[in-house]
């Protein structure tokens, strides 16, 4: 498929400003002939910049153009295991698609990077732009009605649409041009967009078995019901994520105890880095999005 | 420069946002050839001679959109901004339709209509509608860190 790869690229490195830079070490993916996988797994340092839902990659820091680019719609992005330390991975969808595996320098860096790939897509982008209009209309309502002279209340042009990457602010004048959706429903009131999950139904639902199992996301804090993973609106094709039998008690004690849940945790699960439950102890008071892996107790 | 094209691919089989046939004219060639259309997933346009096989994609992205001549428009990138795409439509009023889809279809418009909103949510409520998604911080979204 044909692609306008020299605009593109030409994108990567003009000097729009990135939303997030740094060296991280991709996974090289071999295929494998033989029967029994023997793989060493080996890994590249690339430059990786992320500009809206394009991360690029380059080989050098200072190089004039990248070396692939992941376009980041449709994927998920979750802590992964891996021999390496502070390794993520981003996901897609389609089920035979590969996985790129990045490992980042250390634990601030692979925060970092996964909130940020996390959200970089159009789609995410949207969602929030649809809950802040419709904020912004009942902001304008409530005020109208508190000030009872809608006459005192103009609202203000919305940025005047030029070209792509070129719009303007109407400053003091400009034609509405607006963002709205054509396709949006009228007063429907969803939940706080959530970065986009894992489509596909987790296959295993033995008990936490071998692979990881990218799982739990965690809505708004505070609600016992937070674990029950609320549709992530916008999505047109929903699934219902068939959970292991242990995780479901994971999920019911968390609510409960999360100090419980701690200790089980540590306990169920072997070897499992801090980290892990770090996240949880950070989705219990302040979440937008948290991926979980859990690896089977073997 | 290698890239995640079945990723793309399977995005260009989503529903789209706008489809059409259209004339399509590549830059280079002379002649036209019928193709499909799709505005998909924001910044993926991609046209397709079939239902089913995307035949390419354009990255919407630091690209303009200029009415041409009747039915006529076209997309140019900006650093060869010579080099058209061009789209001739069945009717003057598909044509402009097609232009303020794609106009809005930038990763760029978005963020800036999100700058635009949340500023004003702040001014008329005192409060910031991103604390609450904990993306409040995230430079990407600060009044006056991009250029215009």
């Amino acid at each position: 498929m044909k692609l306008n790869e020299r605009s593109v690229a030409h994108y990567a490195t003009c000097d729009s400003p990135a939303d997030h830079a740094g060296f991280l070490r991709k996974r090289v993916e071999r295929h494998h002939h033989h029967a029994h996988h023997h793989h060493a797994t080996s890994y590249q340092r690339r430059w990786f910049v992320l500009k809206g839902n394009l991360l690029f990659y380059f080989e050098e820091k200072e190089s004039r153009e990248p070396v692939g680019l992941v376009v980041l719609e449709g994927c998920t992005v979750e802590l992964c295991e891996a021999a390496e330390e502070f390794a993520f991975a981003i996901r897609f969808d389609d089920a035979g698609a590969r996985a790129y595996v990045l490992v980042a320098d250390g634990q601030a860096a692979m925060e970092a990077w996964v909130k940020a790939l996390s959200r970089a897509s159009f789609d995410y982008m949207r969602l929030v732009v649809r809950e802040l209009e419709k904020q912004l209309e009942e902001a304008s309502k409530t005020l109208a009605r508190h000030l009872s002279n809608p006459a005192l209340l103009p609202l203000q042009e919305k940025p005047t649409v030029l070209e792509n990457g070129y719009s303007t602010w109407g400053s003091g004048g400009g034609v509405p041009g607006g963002a709205a959706c054509p396709d949006r429903d009228g007063g429907h009131v969803k939940p706080p967009p959530l970065p986009p999950r894992r489509r596909s139904a987790v296959g295993s639902t033995a008990c936490f078995s071998k692979l990881h199992i990218p799982v739990l996301v965690a809505s708004s804090p505070g609600t016992d019901r937070a674990l029950q993973s609320p549709q992530p609106p916008g999505n047109t094709t929903t699934t219902t994520q068939e959970y292991s039998p242990l995780l479901k008690r994971l999920y019911f004690r968390w609510t409960k105890h999360s100090f419980f849940f701690f200790f089980f945790f540590k306990e169920a699960v072997l070897h499992a880095p801090l980290f892990y439950v770090r996240n949880l102890c950070y989705a219990f008071h302040d979440v937008v999005n948290v991926c979980i892996l859990c690896r089977g107790a073997e | 420069m290698r890239y995640n094209e079945r990723e793309l691919l399977s995005l260009a089989r989503q529903p789209a946002e706008k489809a059409a046939e259209v004339l399509m004219r590549l830059p280079k060639k002379g002649s036209g050839e019928r193709e499909t259309v799709a505005l998909a997933g924001g910044t993926g346009q991609t046209f397709s001679p079939g239902l089913f096989q995307p035949i390419g994609a354009l990255l919407l992205e630091q690209c303009r959109i200029i009415k041409e001549e009747e039915n006529v428009f076209s997309i140019s990138f900006v650093e060869e901004p010579e080099r058209k795409y061009c789209f001739e439509c069945d009717s003057e009023e598909q044509c402009q339709e097609w232009i303020e889809a794609l106009k809005r279809a930038s990763y760029e418009f978005m963020r800036r209509s999100l700058i635009f909103y949340r500023n004003e949510i702040q001014k008329m409520t005192g409060k910031d509608p991103l604390e609450q998604y904990g993306i409040s911080e995230e430079a990407r979204f600060q009044l006056g860190t991009h250029k215009q």
